[in-house]
């Protein structure tokens, strides 16, 4: 066996960029992540699988070729050690210098070192679960003797990141993302609910009041009635708007809107950036200080592609609108894209959202009582683009759709397939209630930091019946 | 035939595993398995015929999974020292005391051969990671500009992954295996905008991910010459084409579309983890449960749909699972009955009885050693009848239809029902010939509805083994690769939706 050494991870970045200044690289940034997580996972009333799981990465993005055009190379690997760190940024200067100048090749970010820079990675384990397994215990073994099925995952994790660049840059920061999914079921499986929340430590999550929402919804279905598919005046609670909205802010890429092939671009050329999506005051912004939605303040690209770039890593994230009074304000760009599209400043990606509507107040119970008959849905699913012309989605409905009447939840309904534009239904919902944090049943697992309202829609098009239950 | 690469047999897995398996005895397990991993992987994606990125990648590390009091436990970690491998072990035995209290099911799992220090390799011809990255940045590059300078064509899009697989398994009982897999997903696409009405479309490749090497990029098992010099063609005629009359039709579905329907409807809804529950809360369960074994009408009487881990290609094609059980093949759908699931170890011993087996049919997988193994989708694929017509002989049993090529746009209910596709290219069939494409298609149906209405699948001059390299299932969530071969088949009566409608407009 070797002896080859593991590395801190400062001591992976400072090495790294020494290893690149020696093979003559122009420029170097390494970024190292160490992740730990513990999951548990429930089925049938029973625990079905678990884990506690540590890793790390390593990026090496080395650029060569300055004045005739700067390259990048990248390699990446799930953990290093000073002999393989070595192998591991030749092979990033070599492709550097092998590669043809990048398009998006700008001068590395410069910065500083951060206060916190030599701290250790911080980690979570599983005795994040003190105090919720035993309540989860407790909710499964009641689920059985009262005759319904719970079905679920919690997950639980600790990223802590270390940027160092060849100008300068040191940047760490640890940041915990932690959510749960359950999922009930009548005891003949013939109806389910859902409920999801994140959470960034599980101190606030309550195992048995997520078994007493579940079984609040699973009461409602104790009637059930059939409805047709076609338009119906739907309240979409802020889980299922999180949904939508998701999908909607992966599409807000500049280039693509620039280049025409995107909801966002103008018929005669140009972005629609300016343009009145929406008569309501509604804003979607991000912000990574927002509180309880807090995520990474600066750019890190493993790749380049879309408003990414590698170039690009350790950049500022600023709070950013996208889209403020209903008006299309910016769209995701890099700090080259940013200069194609003729946007004033780079605006990349943020991992955090919130949607809201300037003067909405109230719950999506304010919005059901103010409802005479249509249909509240709890969440969305498997949801997919059918045409990026329109940024028409399809999907469907998931764990509950329910009638409502007179401004009371009366029966469950059968669940829908789904054809609907989120950027359309901005412009058509006619009531909202405030936002809140939600976590999206779909797109949740990896983005959760996400805060939506309630919105109800007047004509939501539910193309056909899904029998599923 | 290649041979596992000398670097990751160069490491100490037997020493690894011998010290992780034999922590876990010590501690009480009554049985434990160990896995070292070794994934490369390679993006490359070019952008208007300029690199946009490209990236190597390596996962490497090892994970323990025990059986402890009745109870699973499971860890992994990065460095691949003994000292760590005791530590993983530990954890993985700690997890289950753990788990202990909220655990109902005393794990056990169905027999299976032990095979000792056995090697297994995939078919593939030419590694992607020996070559130089310009050589394949070459190549790509040239596909792209012979798309680029097409007329009509305003972008041209290129990605390509490839993935490197080393895996080591060994377990208590005494089985250990060395395995390299081999796969490559291309994808190119070009895109037109209509500078006038805004409108744009696209047309891509529809050559599927497959279990090869590089040799697939330069010619071996796809024709790219011929697809790349039609697709301007296509795209403006796509551009150009009528928006469809929603309504129904008779569809001749072409393999390149059809495998796709073929992974949500019939794929997913044969996984018995699904059927029994356990993905209740994530990808979902299934109408296939395990009480319509044997009776379930799935599809029309020529419908025969087989599971394996043989087929030479495939995606999902191993020479041992992750569990330690061999390859196999077996019927799922047979004379349109459902008659058989895809499971584990565990699931294979819970349900022997209605299954009517002791064994497993190889199905457990992690996409690495970071992930618990759990049921994954074998190549699910639809058989042609062996003196069944060509895909144009389809065509001309046809009226007053559709011809739907390509996979792009896909979604499937919770319980594997309500499906929604779209397609490259729709071409409309009058009086039994192609009248042109139509635009704005897509196909909705019901599961068993729409098997029901398969009237005839082609011959094996129409089989296509197509594919996904992404495949989402579990929490934590784990990515799947799996094949799909299938003939061009004829379904009557079909819902097509006009997606332009749908929006509204």
């Amino acid at each position: 066996m070797t002896t080859a050494i593991q590395l801190t991870s400062q001591d992976t970045v400072e090495q790294g960029l020494a290893l690149a200044a020696a093979e003559g690289a122009d420029g170097c940034v390494v970024i190292v992540a160490e992740t730990s997580s513990t999951n548990l996972r429930w089925a049938n009333n029973t625990l079905t699988t678990n884990g506690a799981m540590r890793g790390s990465s390593v990026t090496v993005i080395a650029t060569a070729g300055a004045g005739e055009g700067t390259a990048a190379g990248v390699v990446g690997r799930s953990s290093v050690t000073d002999a393989s760190l070595r192998e591991i940024v030749s092979a990033a200067v070599a492709t550097a210098r092998a590669a043809s100048p990048a398009e998006d090749a700008r001068p590395l970010v410069d910065g500083t070192t951060g206060a916190d820079w030599d701290l250790e990675p911080e980690e979570t384990t599983v005795g994040v679960y003190e105090k919720f397994a035993p309540a989860l215990g407790e909710t499964l073994a009641r689920a059985g003797h009262e005759n319904r099925w719970l079905y679920g995952f919690a997950d639980h994790q600790v990223v802590t990141l270390y940027v160092g660049s060849s100008t300068g840059l040191r940047l760490r920061q640890a940041l915990p993302r932690g959510f749960v999914t359950a999922t009930g079921k009548s005891g003949d499986l013939s109806q389910s609910a859902w409920v999801g929340a994140a959470t960034r430590d599980f101190t606030d999550i309550d195992a048995h009041a997520i078994d007493a929402e579940l079984t609040r919804r699973l009461g409602w279905a104790t009637r059930t009635v059939p409805v047709d598919a076609g338009r119906h005046a739907t309240v979409l609670p802020p889980a299922a708007v999180a949904d939508l909205t998701t999908y909607l802010y992966w599409c807000l890429d500049g280039r693509e809107a620039f280049e025409g092939r995107s909801v966002f671009a103008k018929p005669s050329g140009g972005t629609r950036v300016g343009d009145v999506l929406s008569p309501q005051p509604v804003n979607l912004r991000s912000d990574p200080l927002l509180p309880g939605l807090e995520t990474f303040p600066f750019a890190v690209a493993r790749s380049s592609g879309g408003s990414a770039s590698v170039f690009d890593n350790g950049l500022t994230l600023a709070a950013t609108d996208w889209i403020r009074g209903g008006r299309l304000e910016s769209l995701m760009t890099s700090r080259h894209t940013a200069d194609l599209i003729d946007a004033l400043a780079a605006t990349p990606s943020v991992d955090n959202y919130v949607l809201s509507v300037d003067g909405a107040s109230g719950s999506t119970d304010d919005l059901v009582a103010g409802l005479d008959r249509g249909l509240l849905v709890t969440c969305l699913w498997y949801i997919r683009m059918v045409d990026p012309q329109t940024l028409l989605l399809t999907g469907l409905t998931r764990d509950g759709v329910y009638l409502v009447e007179n401004g009371e939840v009366t029966g469950a309904v059968n669940n829908f397939r789904f054809n609907e534009s989120p950027v359309d239904l901005l412009a058509r919902f006619t009531a909202a209630g405030a936002s809140v944090p939600a976590l999206s049943r779909e797109w949740g697992d990896t983005f959760s930091r996400t805060a939506t309202p309630p919105l109800l829609v007047p004509d939501f098009n539910m193309s056909s019946v899904s029998q599923a239950n | 035939m290649p041979e596992v690469d000398a670097s990751f047999l160069a490491l100490p897995r037997h020493e690894l595993a011998e010290a992780a398996l034999q922590r876990a005895r010590d501690l009480g397990a009554t049985f434990a398995e160990f896995r070292l991993e070794r994934i490369r992987s390679e993006s490359i994606a070019l952008r208007d015929s300029r690199l946009e990125n490209a990236q190597d990648d390596e996962d490497l590390g090892l994970a323990v999974r025990v059986i402890h009091d009745g109870t699973w436990g499971f860890a992994a970690g990065v460095a691949l020292t003994e000292d760590e491998a005791v530590q993983v072990a530990e954890q993985a035995v700690n997890m289950a005391q753990v788990s202990r209290p909220i655990n109902a099911e005393t794990i056990e799992l169905a027999d299976e051969p032990v095979y000792a220090d056995v090697t297994w390799v995939s078919s593939y011809e030419i590694d992607p990671f020996s070559l130089p990255r310009a050589e394949k940045v070459a190549l790509l590059t040239d596909y792209s500009d012979r798309l680029l300078g097409a007329d009509g064509v305003a972008h041209v899009s290129v990605h390509v992954a490839s993935v490197h697989e080393c895996k080591f398994y060994a377990n208590s009982a005494g089985t250990s295996y060395t395995q390299q897999r081999v796969r490559i997903g291309p994808e190119i696409t070009a895109f037109a905008v209509d500078a006038e009405s805004g409108r744009f479309d696209s047309m891509s490749t529809c050559a599927p991910p497959a279990g090869r090497g590089w040799e697939y990029l330069t010619g071996t098992g796809w024709n790219w010459d011929e697809e790349l010099a039609q697709i301007p063609g296509w795209l403006a005629e796509k551009m150009a084409a009528p928006t469809v009359e929603a309504g129904t039709y008779d569809v001749v579905i072409d393999p390149t579309n059809l495998w796709l329907t073929i992974h949500e409807s019939i794929g997913h809804a044969t996984e018995l983890d699904r059927a029994l529950g356990y993905e209740a809360n994530y990808a979902g369960t299934s109408f296939a449960t395990i009480d319509r074994l044997g009776t379930l009408k799935y599809g029309s009487p020529i419908m025969h749909v087989t599971g394996d881990r043989t087929a030479e290609n495939g995606l999902s094609t191993v020479g041992y699972d992750d569990e330690g059980v061999a390859g196999q093949q077996w019927d799922l759908v047979k004379d349109g009955i459902l008659v058989g699931y895809q499971v584990d170890r565990r699931m294979a011993k819970v349900n022997e009885e209605r299954l009517a087996t002791p064994r497993s049919n190889g199905c457990a997988y992690a996409d690495s050693s970071g992930h618990i193994p759990i049921q994954r989708m074998a190549n699910v694929s639809l058989q042609p009848a062996p003196d069944g017509p060509s895909t144009e002989e389809l065509i001309s049993r046809v009226k007053n239809g559709i011809y739907i090529v390509g996979d792009k746009s896909w979604s499937i209910d919770m319980q594997r029902y309500n499906f929604q596709f779209t397609g490259q290219r729709f071409y409309k069939i009058t009086d039994g010939t192609l009248d042109g494409q139509v635009r704005d298609v897509a196909y909705q149906a019901t599961t068993t509805d729409f098997w029901g209405s398969m009237e005839a699948v082609g011959g094996p001059q129409t089989y296509v083994l197509g594919g996904a390299l992404n495949c989402g299932k579990a929490q934590p969530g784990q990515s799947g690769a799996v094949s799909h071969g299938c003939p061009s088949a004829l379904f009557r009566s079909v819902r097509i939706l006009n997606t332009t409608q749908e929006a509204g407009r």
